[in-house]
Parts: C-alpha cells; structure tokens; sequence
C-alpha cells in the first residue's frame, strides 16, 4: 500500500492541526484567500471538499456551504484548478463523496470508476482522499488508483466501528484515519467525548497517526484531544461558521481570512500545548 | 440476489461509517424476522395487515378498459388498503420490525406525503413515536397530508436544505439516523437505499404479486400476460413484479414519469422527468448504486413530474439490474398523457386514481396495441389527495377528456 511522503512528513514533528473548508465557498476567489489563511496561521494538512449535491455525511454547517459552493459555481475541474493555483506548502486532502470520483472518467468521454479522477488529483498536488460514503468493503478500485499514483486513503472511523469492520478499514487505509470524536454529522460542539478516548484506545494497536474530528471548534478542546493521545484533530465546522458568518454580515474576504487565520492560529497552539502536556505526562509516569 | 446486498453490480451500502452498524443490524433483524419468521414476524405482520390494513386486496375487473382496448384488464386495487395506497405494507412492516428488533423511535422521510401518511398510521397503530422529515416545498403543495400525519400523532420537521423535496427529505433523515441510530429506526420509504432496504421493502411490498398471482389463477384460469405498474423509487413496481420475476411468459413494464420532456438542462442542474430507468446512467446516490439522474460531473439533478410521488432522481438497484438483463421493460409517459389516464380511469371504471397511478394508464392508452391477452395494471393508490393539483394541472393544459370545471372559475 503506498503511503504518500507529504502526509507522513506533516506527521513526524508531532500532532498534526488539520483544517478543513468547502472548496469556492462563497466563491472560487474567496476561498483560495480562506484556505491559504489556515496554511498562515499553521495548518499541517487541508482537507479541501469538494463538493457534493448529496451530502449525506454532513451537517447543516457543512451542508450550507456546500450549496453556496455549487451555486458559485464549483465543479470538480474548477475544484482541481483551484488546487494547481493554491499557494500553500502543506500536503492536501481532497474529501468528498463517491459519485464525483466514480463520475469523473464518463465526464472525460472515458469509463466511469475511480482512476480517471485519482489521475488528476495527482496531478495537480492531492496528496489523499476522505470519502464519506465509500465502506471499506466498496474501496478497492479506489485503493488501487491511489496506490498506483501514490496517495493516501482515510477511513473514519465511527465511535460504533470495531471488530471485523474495523480490521477491514485498517487494512486499507494510508495516511491517518479519522477518528469520529461522536456519533452523528458534523458540527461544532463544545464538549470532549468520552467515546474519542474510547475510539483512541480501540485503534492503540495500530500504528498509523489518528486524527480526531467531529465537533471541535476551540484550541482548548484541541489541546485535550492530543493530551488524551490523539495525533492531530480535524476542525471543519468552526471554520466554515466563519465563512458563514463572512458571507452573511458581507464582511470584506481579507477581514475573513484574517479571522480564519487567528482561529487557526488558536488551533495549532492547541494541537502543540496538547503534545506538550501528552510528554510531561509521560515524563511524570517515567519518573515515577 | 447474492447475499451482499448487490443486484448485478447495483446495491451495496454506500453510507457513513456510522451507519453501518445500525445497517448490520438491521441486515441481521431482516433475515432473522422476515426471511426466517423468527418469534412469528411474518405470522404478525400479516395479521396485522388483514386486520388493520384491510388485506387481500382485489383483483377486479376492469370491464369498459377490457372493451375499450380489447384487453382482459384487471386492476391490483391498491387504492383499497388502508390510507388509500400500498405504502402501508412497508410502513407496517417496517414499523413492526422495529418494534422486534427493540427500537423505540421511528423516523422516516416523505415526499407527496404518502410513505409518511403512512408510517404515521402504523407508528400510532403500534405505539412508536415518529418523527417525519418533509422538504418544505413539498410541505407546501401536499397540506392535507401533513394534516394526517400530525393528526396522527407524528412530530413532522420541515427541511429547508436545498430545493425542499424528496431527495433532500432522505439526505436529513440519514443525518438524524447517523446521531441516533441506537434507539432509532429509519423507514425509508422504497425499494431504495443501502442494502437490506431494497431487498426488505420489496418483501414487504411483495404481498401485492403473491395475491395478484393467486388470483389471476382463480379468475383467468392462469398467469397474465403483462403487469404494469408505474415507477418512481419502485416500491409498488417490485410489490406488483416480485412473484411475476420467474415467470419468463409475464411482460413486465415499469412506467415512468416523463415529465415535460426527457431531454435534461445540464446547465440549470434540472431533468423535466423522473425517469432513471430510461434515462439515467449508473451511479452512486443515498446509499446504493444505481440509475441516477445526473449531470455530467455527477451531481444530482432536480427531477419533476406533476406527480411528487415519483419525482426522485434515482431508482431502486433491484429495478435497475433487471432492466438490464431485460427483464423489465421501463416505458415513459408524460404529464398529459397521464392526466388523461386520471380522467379516464375516473370517468370509465369510477375509480379516481393517484397522478403515480395514472401514468400506468397513460401506458396502456398509449401501448395497447402491442398487449395482448391478459394485463394486470398494479392501481397503487386512490387519488383524492391529488384532486387539487389534478384539478390545476388540467386546467393549464390543454386535456381532451377533461370535465368542465369553469363554474368554479367563474364563482358560483
């Protein structure tokens, strides 16, 4: 299985603060200002989406940027040039659903599956894929596009995975999976879950960096998640609410990135305060 | 079918990760309860139907169509199960296997209102608290179905996402399912979804050809030579086709919603029908593979027929797979073509049907010619919650058999 050298890089000095926004949320230029402000304020990887008409993984945060993408005009191949024109020097993650993969190559006069679609986010600098709505049991093709063009695939993992579909999913992922922090569909909430420990100790055995999502919107929460073991957290929701509010206030697209780029800021301190406190930990136990 | 859920390479279980427990769950409940009767499910469910639904329906004849088309037309009177519609088969069923399986929430999405018209009379029937999720277009053009819903006892929630209708209905509901699937059961409303759905709603569906199929043997000494039925998600489509599928000598048409047109507006997102199975190409949508109406890219288009009940972008895999192996044929007719069939099956056999059922009798009209002998049409439900927009739709058009309404338009 091949593992893509970026995203291991962006795991080696530590946890990893993981942003995710709605590619042309609101628009194709905002957006590219949106997620070069999480590259400034210390984003590691970014899960750029893509998105889908159907989001069915999604909450209502999520959703409604979705909506403002498409009717700004995002397709998958203004989503790729997107990419090739992004000045950012952080491994990206393309996430979105099936059928915008399995598509692509029909869209391009050639067979519908996967391999068309992987091709091109190579191409232009996709270092994995999230896939919501692809189970571990439909991944193959997709698997083996990403293997031959070496990039990474993640699973999430939900609070409810274990057993014999956990092993399926670990079998095939590359990269890091997505810890689900809790049941449900995306959205910021305030709380850690007890099931996040739970989920972070299930998954021990493997050696592949665990990053938790669902739910996290403050640098607080973060620093508990990688304190409690995690080996980055993904933040969507808290930062699309930025976006949202932008759109909604008509706030200018710098003033904007600049609040991204503070809530960013604030994320990454988190993600490093919890490694800090995670090694005095262990320390402490040392010494002891 | 094999027993991972595909149909040919249509199916699966395209979901979240998060649901895939619940639908292991489920996959476990539906093989245990209803393909092995486990602790007498089917036994109950079956009572149930006959007792509170109403069933066997009849098989009767339709004496002026049979004339009219030198046809034996026999009608599967759907319409007479209880709330006017062969949805109850699956809500009920639906429903009751919750209760086995010791859920004690139910929710389901609805579109023109039926499927949750539906699964609101057996949630009361069966004591379940049941919440339906409606886009809030849909909520607007169907009121006297939220009426029911409400009146029986279910919590209905507008969805404002996207265009407010089915497809956007099924997307939310999935979403409610993924934080609660614990307690909660998700009675979807077709022959659609992640694998087991669209092998269990055609089971429970299945009741409609098993008595057709019996009683086509008492009344015409033997199998039919066609059914008909109309398709949108496919439920009464696999209810009416299910125990016919073995029976190389029985046509099977599957008749679509053609809309105003069959070509697609890519540029606009929008497909004027609602026919995948025609028109659509493979793809992915709400947990399965299947005939989808989509853009070039892959996005989902807005569908439309004038009846919501068949206006969906996709089609249950099962369906799909045997159009493919040509075992089904998928017809389309269009708006008019099915607003006539409502007038003439209202004026010739008293019988009002649903807009859905009536582009089966826009096919028949339309195709007699190449039928012969013997014709079940599957009448999968009565149309007074369309009078409005039949009454409307007709008006705005222009409709050869159509009663004369103008002594309302000129006030009485």
């Amino acid at each position: 299985m091949a593992e893509n050298e970026a995203i291991a890089a962006a795991f080696a000095d530590g946890p990893a603060f993981i942003p995710y926004l709605a590619v042309g949320d609101p628009d194709y230029e905002a957006s590219k200002a949106y997620v070069e402000a999480l590259a400034r304020g210390g984003a590691d990887i970014i899960e750029l989406g893509l998105p889908f008409s159907e989001p069915i993984a999604e909450g209502s945060t999520i959703q409604n940027a979705i909506v403002r993408a498409l009717e700004g005009g995002m397709t998958p191949d203004r989503f790729f040039e997107f990419v090739e024109e992004l000045d950012v020097d952080v491994p990206l993650v393309c996430m979105t659903y099936y059928n915008l993969i399995y598509q692509y190559g029909r869209s391009r006069g050639g067979e519908p599956g996967p391999e068309a679609f992987v091709e091109r986010a190579a191409e232009v600098g996709i270092s994995g894929f999230v896939v919501p709505d692809l189970p571990a049991e439909e991944a193959d093709p997709l698997r083996a596009a990403c293997d031959e063009h070496g990039l990474d695939l993640v699973f999430i993992v939900a609070p409810t995975t274990e057993g014999d579909r956990l092993e399926e999913m670990m079998e095939r992922v590359s990269g890091y999976v997505y810890v689900q922090a809790r049941l449900g569909t995306t959205g910021a909430k305030t709380d850690v879950s007890d099931q996040t420990t739970r989920s972070l100790q299930r998954l021990a055995e493997w050696d592949v960096p665990k990053a938790v999502g669902f739910g996290i919107s403050s640098g607080d929460q973060a620093a508990r998640i990688v304190a409690n073991g995690a080996d980055g957290i993904i933040v969507g929701s808290a930062l699309v609410d930025i976006v949202a509010a932008g759109v909604n206030s008509e706030r200018p697209v710098d003033e904007t990135a600049e609040k991204l780029a503070a809530k960013a800021r604030e994320l990454a301190a988190g993600t490093r305060e919890g490694a800090a406190r995670r090694n005095a930990d262990i320390a402490d136990a040392d010494s002891a | 079918m094999s027993t991972d859920g595909k149909f040919g390479d249509y199916g699966g279980q395209y979901v979240p990760e998060a649901l895939m427990p619940a639908i292991e769950e489920l996959d476990d409940a539906y093989q245990r309860y209803v393909l092995d009767n486990e602790d007498g499910f089917m036994d109950e469910f079956r009572q149930r139907l006959a007792d509170f639904g109403g069933r066997p329906t009849p098989l009767q004849r339709a004496d002026r169509l049979s004339e009219r088309y030198d046809l034996d037309v026999y009608l599967k009177r759907e319409d007479l199960l209880h709330g006017g519609a062969h949805k109850l088969n699956n809500a009920l069923g639906q429903v009751l296997l919750a209760k086995y399986m010791g859920k004690d929430r139910i929710i389901a999405e609805t579109g023109a209102g039926q499927h949750g018209t539906a699964t609101a009379m057996a949630a009361a029937h069966l004591d379940m608290p049941c919440t339906i999720y409606m886009g809030e277009r849909d909520i607007n053009r169907q009121r006297p179905n939220v009426f029911r819903m409400k009146l029986n006892g279910s919590d209905v929630k507008p969805v404002t996402a996207g265009r407010g209708t089915l497809k956007e209905a099924i997307s939310e509901t999935m979403r409610d399912w993924a934080a609660t699937v614990e307690s909660t059961h998700y009675v979807i409303g077709s022959v659609v979804g992640p694998h087991p759905f669209p092998a269990m709603v055609r089971d429970f569906q299945a009741v409609i050809s098993e008595e057709a199929r019996e009683q086509a043997h008492e009344k015409l000494g033997g199998l039919p030579d066609s059914v008909i039925a109309c398709a949108g998600g496919g439920s009464n489509t696999m209810g009416a086709f299910a125990n016919f599928v073995d029976d190389d000598s029985v046509d099977l048409y599957a008749v679509e919603a053609g809309g105003s047109s069959l070509a697609v507006d890519e540029e606009a997102g929008v497909a004027p029908n609602s026919a995948s199975l025609s028109t659509g190409d493979e793809g992915v949508l709400h947990g399965a593979r299947t005939k989808l109406l989509q853009d070039s890219v892959g996005q989902i288009m807005e569908s439309h027929s004038i009846s919501s009940g068949l206006d969906y972008a996709g089609v249950g895999p099962e369906l799909a797979y045997l159009v493919d192996e040509d075992r089904v044929t998928p017809v389309a007719v269009d708006d008019d073509a099915a607003l006539e069939g409502f007038h003439r099956l209202s004026q010739t056999e008293g019988i009002i049907p649903a807009l859905e059922t009536a582009h089966a009798f826009g096919y028949l009209e339309e195709h007699h010619a190449e039928l012969s002998g013997s014709v079940i049409v599957n009448v999968s439900g009565r149309g007074d919650k369309d009078l409005q927009s039949a009454i409307e739709e007709t008006e705005a058009r222009e409709i050869p058999n159509a009663p004369d309404m103008s002594m309302f338009s000129e006030g009485i």
